[in-house]
């Protein structure tokens, strides 16, 4: 195979004068934007959702920095129904071989997700994989107020209310969503 | 005991030299088809080959020495890093009163001193500081990096320049070629990337093994190692204390707090082990580097820049890998393109009217028999021309839709756009992602050659 024919030593005196050309005609070019090839599956990812009918989209740097965005989510169903909670994402350039970085705007009374908005969402961390895209973070996040699970505590608090007595935990969910406190922490009105 | 710095004398000229000139002016059986033996070649080397260093670490600092010492007297060298004093033990061109001062500038110094006539141009900055033009005056990339992030950046720079003839063949004075190196632990690699020909960093990324992470709930709940003492002070416990305040991993300060977080958490669940130095290589996910590993992937890189100058032997293909962890272990593993990789592929070949507007481009790609794609959304060089979904992009992308490709391109007569949408393969609709090379009908050539490079 010839790996590189055009530069093999006869040529090395072509680079001189090669050289001297391209410097003359480099100048005044106008810088272009590299677009990493995670941008691009990022894009194709965003033009592809689907998203579930009670999930909106927005992006506040425009429709050319896709990067960084936010969803928010009015879940219709279970202990969470008629609230509304904002997450934001950050992708990374490196993105599908990274995971997005996905945290809750909206302080929640949930077991999974903590009061600085970390989530804790399997596919998001231990179980990322690069087959994954948007779309099926987005379900995940879903799911999560369909179905609190007591079993992968981030709120360690709530976690035990929810196994212990779930009247009570629907109950502190209300009063949070409504504003208002639950145990020594404020929730502000979300519903 | 006597100071690192107090060594013999290096030796004359015309004995540094001897091996590698040998090595250049004789004939041989394994050579590269293109390879002329002469005594000259070194001189030839040094005076026309220019080549950039990518990291000045502990793969940068061999790579600048061994590059040196074999015929490269024009090197650049490009790193953001300032010195740390735990580099000292093999970054072997750093000293203790060295640190904080910028790597590249300091590596550059300490190489010219020792290699009489070679020249190293330092550049303390970010890689993507620097206009993509910068990079195509080297005739070599020598990467001594240890992020994907930064080998997929330079990658795609370099596979820019490549340009593809209407028969979809590399044009070979477009190519750059990559030499790649990287270690972790005492294993190791060096490839050579010769866009266009082998695989590109991007045609086989999927086979990095992801990065580990604990799930959040371990640490919160049910720490078992004193990693996740240390990733919870780092992701959970930084956060609660430290409202707003973003952590910053090279403040010694903000790191003594997640140290001293790690330890108490430890202490509460009966986990021994936690240590500062741990809690740095958790935070900072570092691998513990192994000075002559890098030594020995450095010689692997160096030599691959002189065969591929000089042809005096013939270039891995082109993929090799060391590991010295059980016995010592090498292997070459030819790898193969993607022909459809996004950044060294040549892309699909499209011909366009100056007057064809975007809506009608789409319309096209639907009958176009290479791709046969619906419901397509444009891109190009980061400006999305038109997204099919979510709504709000949508409605905010629509008025390009009436306006013709050749303005929305700013009338460059070739470009690269990229598209995704549904495309046939095997007589399914699958999603896909694809590069288009646009050339419009009836433009001039002088403007094509203006655009082509940058595209």
């Amino acid at each position: 195979m010839q790996l590189f024919s055009s530069l093999k030593m006869i040529n090395l005196f072509k680079i001189k004068d090669q050289k001297k050309e391209e410097s003359a005609s480099a100048a005044g070019k106008a810088p272009v934007k590299k677009q990493s090839a995670g941008e691009l599956r990022l894009n194709k990812d965003i033009s592809e959702l689907n998203l579930p009918k009670n999930t909106s989209i927005s992006f506040p740097n425009g429709k050319d920095d896709l990067m960084s965005f936010e969803i928010v989510i009015r879940p219709d169903e279970g202990y969470y129904m008629s609230g509304s909670f904002g997450f934001t994402f950050q992708v990374s350039p490196s993105y599908p071989h990274e995971p997005p970085k996905v945290k809750c705007k909206t302080k929640v009374y949930h077991p999974n997700i903590d009061l600085e908005g970390n989530v804790c969402l399997n596919i998001l961390r231990e179980d990322w994989k690069p087959v994954l895209n948007i779309n099926t973070v987005i379900y995940g996040l879903n799911l999560l107020f369909t179905q609190p699970n007591d079993e992968d505590p981030l709120n360690h608090e709530a976690a035990a209310v929810l196994r212990d007595n779930p009247k009570m935990f629907e109950a502190n969910v209300r009063r949070a969503m409504a504003g208002g406190y639950v145990g020594q922490h404020y929730f502000p009105r979300c519903a | 005991m006597a100071s690192p710095d107090a060594e013999a004398p290096p030796p004359t000229e015309p004995e540094r030299w001897r091996d590698l000139d040998i090595l250049l002016s004789r004939p041989g059986n394994l050579v590269h088809a293109t390879f002329q033996p002469s005594p000259g070649l070194r001189d030839d080397i040094g005076s026309f080959v220019e080549v950039l260093v990518v990291g000045a670490g502990g793969l940068g600092c061999e790579l600048l020495k061994d590059l040196a010492l074999s015929g490269f007297k024009n090197l650049h060298v490009i790193d953001m890093d300032t010195i740390d004093v735990s580099n000292l033990n093999r970054q072997f061109l750093f000293r203790v009163q060295d640190v904080g001062k910028p790597k590249a500038e300091v590596a550059a110094k300490r190489v010219m001193e020792r290699v009489s006539g070679v020249n190293i141009v330092p550049h303390f900055c970010r890689i993507e500081d620097k206009e993509l033009e910068f990079y195509n005056q080297f005739q070599i990339i020598v990467l001594g990096l240890d992020s994907i992030e930064a080998r997929s950046y330079i990658n795609s720079v370099a596979c820019g320049f490549l340009e593809y003839d209407s028969d979809d063949k590399p044009i070979p004075k477009t190519a750059k070629p990559m030499v790649d190196g990287g270690t972790e632990g005492f294993k190791g690699h060096a490839r050579v990337i010769m866009p266009g020909t082998t695989p590109c960093f991007e045609c086989n990324i999927w086979l990095f093994p992801p990065q580990v992470k604990f799930p959040l709930c371990t640490l919160a709940e049910t720490p078992r190692t004193a990693a996740h003492c240390i990733e919870y002070a780092h992701l959970i416990k930084w956060d609660e204390v430290h409202t707003g305040k973003p952590f910053d991993a090279d403040n010694a300060e903000h790191m003594q707090w997640i140290y001293s977080e790690a330890l108490q958490r430890a202490e509460l669940f009966g986990i021994s082990g936690v240590t500062y130095s741990l809690t740095q290589g958790v935070v900072k996910n570092i691998i513990p580097a192994i000075a002559s590993t890098n030594a020995i992937i450095s010689a692997a890189c160096a030599l691959e820049a002189l065969k591929l100058v000089s042809g005096c032997s013939k270039s891995v293909l082109n993929y090799l890998t060391y590991n010295g962890l059980v016995g010592t272990h090498i292997k070459v593993t030819e790898f193969v393109r993607d022909t459809d990789c996004l950044v060294c592929g040549p892309g699909t070949l499209i011909e366009l009217d100056t007057s064809s507007t975007l809506s009608e481009f789409i319309k096209m790609l639907e009958k176009h028999p290479k791709l046969l794609m619906s419901k397509a959304s444009v891109t190009h060089e980061g400006n999305n021309l038109y997204m099919q979904s979510p709504e709000v992009l949508e409605q905010m992308t629509r008025q390009n839709l009436s306006i013709p490709m050749f303005e929305l391109l700013k009338g460059a007569s070739f470009v690269t756009v990229h598209v995704s949408g549904m495309a046939e393969s095997n007589g399914n609709k699958v999603s896909s992602l694809r590069k288009l090379r646009v050339l419009f009908k009836g433009v001039e050539e002088a403007s094509k050659m203006d655009t082509t490079e940058s595209s």
